[in-house]
C-alpha cells in the first residue's frame, strides 16, 4: 500500500510525482543496457571438498572465529567441549528443532517463541546449525531454517556456536546466493562483530556476540 | 510544504532544497579546506586512516582473480537499473507489500522526515535506535525528530562518537576518522553519565576498552527500543529483500529487535534480482573495509512472522536524485554503492578531510553528488566542489562499480561556467580552462592528449609576449581561446604531478 497523498486534490500524490520525475529524467528513449556477467559463478572446488574446509577454516580464524573439526557422531562431544570450556556452566540457548543429543549435558534452554530479549541477554550461550558457508570469504549463512531459529537466538547471547556440516560449504558468493531463499530472513556472519572505527584499531566483538565458535563436521 | 510546489510542469525533477539535511555547508570549499589544512591533527588522523584503508583494500583486491569482471558487471547492472528504474521501483513496492510491509514516497527531505515522524508517532514511541544511514543523515532527520521531541540514538560506535562529540561525520565509512582516542576518552566521559551509563574512573584510550564501553552504552538502549530506522545498501526489485551491510552488530539489533523498523532508502539503491547480490557482496567489503566480507550482513523481505520486527516501512526517498538521472553524463554518480575507496585514495581529501566538502558525502564522490543534488546556481557553496579535485583520475581507477568521477567532474565544471554565465557572473580562468577540455574528456587518450595541448600552450605563451597570456592554443582549446585570453596552464599536468610525487 503507498502512502497517500498529504495534500489538496490538485496536487499529485508522492509516488505519481516521484514517478513523473523519473520518466521525464530518463526521457523518452531510456538507453537499453545489457548486463555482463563476465564473472566466476563458481569455484574449482565442489561443494564440501577437503581444499574447502580447509580455505573456510584459514577465513574464520583469520576473522578470530574458533574452528574445531569433528566427525558427525562427534558433534555433542564437541559442542559440550566448547560450551564449558567457554559459556562459563552458563545457560544455553537452542532453537526449537536443533538436534537434541548436540547439547547433551549442558543447561539447556529451548527457544518457544516467547523469550524476550532481556532474558536472551542473560543467557551465556546460542548453538545453531547453519544454511551455507562460503569458503572463500569465511561467511556462514543463517537462514532461520532446519536448527537455526529466530533471528535474536544468534544475536544477544555472548557466545555463538555454529555447527557446519562440510556438504553446506561452498566456494564462491555466487554459489552461496544461488542456494538461499532470498525471501528467509538472511544473516551473512564472518567472524565474531568487530570495529575499526577508534584509529582503525580492529576490536572483536562489539554488539553480536563476542565469541564465535564453528564445528565443521566431516564424514 | 515541498518543493515541488510553484513548480509549473508537474514532473520535472527538482533539486534538493539547501535548507533541509545536510547537502550543503555554509562555506565553500577552497575556504573550509583552507582552515583544515592548517589542522595537523586532523590532516594526521586521515592520512593514517586512509593509508592503512587503501593498504588492505589493495591486498584482497589483488586475491579476486575476476574482479574487473565483477567491476563491469557491477557497471552494467547499475547502468540498466536506472535506465529501468520506474518498472524496478514498482515491482519493489510490491513485493515489499506483498511480504507484508509498507512503501512510502517522499519527493524530499522534508517529506521524509514528516513520514518518519508520524510513523514513530503512530507507535507510541519517544526514542528511536538508528543503524548508519547516509539517506537520514542526508535529510536531517535525527533533527526533525529532535523537533518532535523523538529522542534518535545513533549505535554505529563511529556515528555515536560523532553524535556525543556534538560534531559532523568526516567518512562515508569511518564517521570517526578526525578523533583520536583520547579525545573519544573525553567523549565518553563528559556525555555518558548524564545518560545513565556510569564509567570507571580509570577508564583508559585503549581501543578495546572504549568499544566495550561503547557496547555496555548501547546494549540497554537496544534491548529496550520499540523503535528501529535504517537505511538499506541494497533493495531487490524482485523479491523485496532490503539488505543491510555491518560490521558491528548495531544493525542485527536494530533489524531484529524493536517492534517496528523504518527504512530509508534513495531510489537509486534498487537492483532488479536477487541473484545480483552475488555482484555487490563481493564488490562492496573488499572497496570498503578492505576485507573478504564485512562482519554482518542482514536481510529482510517484509514481515516475518514470530521472527524480527512486526511492521515494516520502507521510505523511498528522491530530494534532488532525479535531477541528477536527468543528466546524461552526472547520472552515472548515481550508481555509487557508498564503499567510500574514492575517499581513501583521493590526494585532495587526504589533505583536507570530510568536513570541507560541507555536505554529508564527502571526498571524490560528493564531489559530484552534493553539486547535482542541490544544483549549482552560479553562485551556491556547492559550486566549488567540482573543483575540489586534481582530476588524478584515482578514484575512477578504485570505483566498484568504474564510475568516471574525473569526467563527471569536468562536465560539472563545464555547467557551472554556463550557470555562472547565465547569472551574470563572469567565470574564473580554472573554471573557463575545464570547460575548454570537457570536450575532450570523452575517452582517456584525447584528455591526455588535451592535457598536452594545454602545456603546449604554456609554452606559447612564454614565446609570444613577456606576459604570460595566451592568445591561442591548439584544438581542441582553441575553440575556447578564440574569443578571449586565458591564463597559462600550470607546467605540470596534474596526473604528471601526481606520478613525479610517487602517489599513484
Ligand atoms: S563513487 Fe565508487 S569508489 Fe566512491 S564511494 Fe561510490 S562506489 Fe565507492
Amino acid at each position: 500500500m503507498s502512502a497517500a497523498a498529504d495534500g489538496t486534490a490538485a496536487v499529485p500524490d508522492a509516488r505519481s510525482e516521484v514517478m513523473a520525475r523519473i520518466r521525464s529524467a530518463l526521457g523518452e528513449h531510456p538507453p537499453v543496457v545489457e548486463v555482463t556477467r563476465g564473472y566466476r559463478t563458481s569455484g574449482e572446488h565442489r561443494p564440501g571438498a577437503a581444499e574447502l574446509l580447509d580455505l573456510l577454516q584459514d577465513r574464520l580464524v583469520d576473522y578470530k572465529a574458533g574452528v574445531t573439526r569433528s566427525t558427525a557422531d562427534q558433534v555433542p562431544a564437541t559442542v559440550g567441549g566448547l560450551l564449558e570450556r567457554l559459556a562459563g556452566g552458563g545457560r544455553v540457548v537452542v532453537p526449537p528443532d536443533l538436534p537434541g543429543d548436540w547439547t547433551a549435558g549442558a543447561d539447556v534452554l529451548r527457544d518457544d517463541g516467547a523469550l524476550t530479549s532481556a532474558e536472551l541477554d542473560r543467557v551465556a550461550g546460542v548453538v545453531t546449525a547453519c544454511a551455507v558457508a562460503v569458503a572463500e570469504t569465511g561467511t556462514i549463512v543463517l537462514d532461520a531454517g532446519s536448527g537455526q531459529g529466530r533471528r535474536a537466538l544468534s544475536l544477544v547471547p555472548d557466545l555463538h556456536v555454529c555447527v557446519v556440516r562440510a556438504d553446506q560449504v561452498v566456494q564462491t558468493v555466487p554459489e552461496a546466493v544461488a542456494r538461499l531463499e532470498p525471501r528467509r530472513p538472511l544473516t551473512w556472519i564472518s567472524g565474531p562483530s568487530a570495529t575499526s572505527d577508534i584509529e582503525l584499531n580492529r576490536v572483536e566483538g562489539v554488539h553480536g556476540p563476542r565469541t564465535l565458535e564453528v564445528v565443521l563436521v566431516t564424514g | 510544504m515541498t518543493t515541488f510546489l510553484g513548480i509549473p510542469s508537474v514532473g520535472a525533477p527538482v533539486r534538493s532544497s539547501p535548507g533541509v539535511g545536510h547537502l550543503q555547508g555554509s562555506e565553500s570549499f577552497p575556504t573550509a579546506a583552507r582552515r583544515a589544512l592548517g589542522d595537523s591533527q586532523l590532516r594526521s588522523n586521515i592520512g593514517r586512516a586512509t593509508t592503512t584503508i587503501r593498504g588492505k583494500r589493495a591486498r584482497v583486491v589483488g586475491e579476486v582473480p575476476d574482479w574487473e569482471e565483477l567491476r563491469e558487471a557491477g557497471r552494467t547492472l547499475k547502468a540498466s537499473t536506472m535506465a529501468r528504474l520506474p518498472e524496478l521501483l514498482g515491482q519493489l513496492e510490491e513485493q515489499v507489500t506483498a511480504a507484508g510491509g509498507t512503501v512510502h514516497w517522499a519527493r524530499d527531505a522534508a517529506e521524509a522526515n514528516a513520514i518518519v515522524t508520524r510513523l514513530v508517532q503512530a507507535t507510541g514511541a519517544d526514542e528511536v535506535v538508528k543503524v548508519k544511514s547516509m539517506a537520514t543523515q542526508e535529510i536531517g532527520l535525527n533533527e526533525a525528530l529532535e523537533a518532535a521531541g523523538i529522542s534518535a540514538w545513533e549505535t554505529d560506535l563511529a556515528e555515536l562518537i560523532v553524535q556525543l562529540g556534538h560534531d559532523l561525520p568526516s567518512h562515508i565509512l569511518v564517521p570517526a576518522i578526525h578523533r583520536n582516542r583520547s579525545e573519544i576518552r573525553e567523549i565518553f566521559r563528559r556525555e555518558m553519565p548524564g545518560l545513565g551509563t556510569e564509567l570507571p574512573p580509570d577508564l583508559t584510550d585503549e581501543p578495546r576498552e572504549l568499544a566495550m564501553t561503547a557496547r555496555r552504552h548501547l546494549r540497554r538502549t537496544f534491548l529496550r527500543a520499540q523503535v528501529a530506522i535504517s537505511g538499506a545498501n541494497f533493495a531487490v526489485a524482485e523479491t523485496g529483500t532490503l539488505s543491510v551491510v555491518e560490521s558491528e552488530g548495531n544493525g542485527r539489533m536494530c533489524l531484529t529487535l524493536p517492534r517496528t523498523l523504518i527504512t530509508v532508502m534513495g531510489i537509486e539503491k534498487v537492483v532488479p534480482t536477487w541473484q545480483d547480490l552475488e555482484v555487490f557482496l563481493q564488490l562492496l567489503p573488499r572497496s570498503s573495509t578492505g576485507e573478504r566480507m564485512n562482519p554482518y550482513t542482514s536481510m529482510w523481505t517484509g514481515v516475518t512472522p514470530g521472527d524480527g520486527p512486526q511492521e515494516v516501512h520502507l521510505v523511498l526517498l528522491d530530494n534532488g536524485r532525479t535531477a541528477v538521472l536527468a543528466d546524461e553524463v552526472g547520472r552515472e554518480a548515481l550508481h555509487c554503492i557508498r564503499c567510500s575507496a574514492c575517499l581513501n585514495v583521493c590526494p585532495v581529501y587526504e589533505r583536507t578531510g570530510g568536513h570541507a566538502y560541507g555536505s554529508v558525502y564527502p571526498g571524490p564522490i560528493g564531489a559530484v553528488l552534493s553539486p547535482q543534488l542541490t544544483g549549482m546556481t552560479g553562485d551556491a557553496v556547492n559550486d566549488s566542489l567540482p573543483y575540489a579535485s586534481s582530476l588524478c583520475g584515482a578514484c575512477y581507477d578504485v570505483c566498484p562499480v568504474k564510475i568516471d568521477i574525473p569526467s563527471i567532474l569536468v562536465e560539472l565544471r563545464a555547467q557551472h561556467v554556463e550557470a555562472a554565465a547565465a547569472s551574470g557572473r563572469l567565470p574564473t580562468p580554472e573554471a573557463a580552462l575545464m570547460k575548454a577540455a570537457a570536450v575532450s574528456m570523452t575517452s582517456p587518450f584525447r584528455w591526455r592528449l588535451a592535457q598536452r595541448a594545454s602545456r603546449l600552450g604554456r609554452l606559447l605563451a612564454r614565446g609570444r609576449d613577456g606576459q604570460r597570456r595566451i592568445r591561442s592554443l591548439p584544438p581542441p582549446l582553441s575553440g575556447w581561446t578564440g574569443t578571449r585570453d586565458l591564463p597559462e596552464p600550470p607546467a605540470e599536468t596534474f596526473r604528471e604531478s601526481w606520478a613525479r610525487e610517487g602517489r599513484s
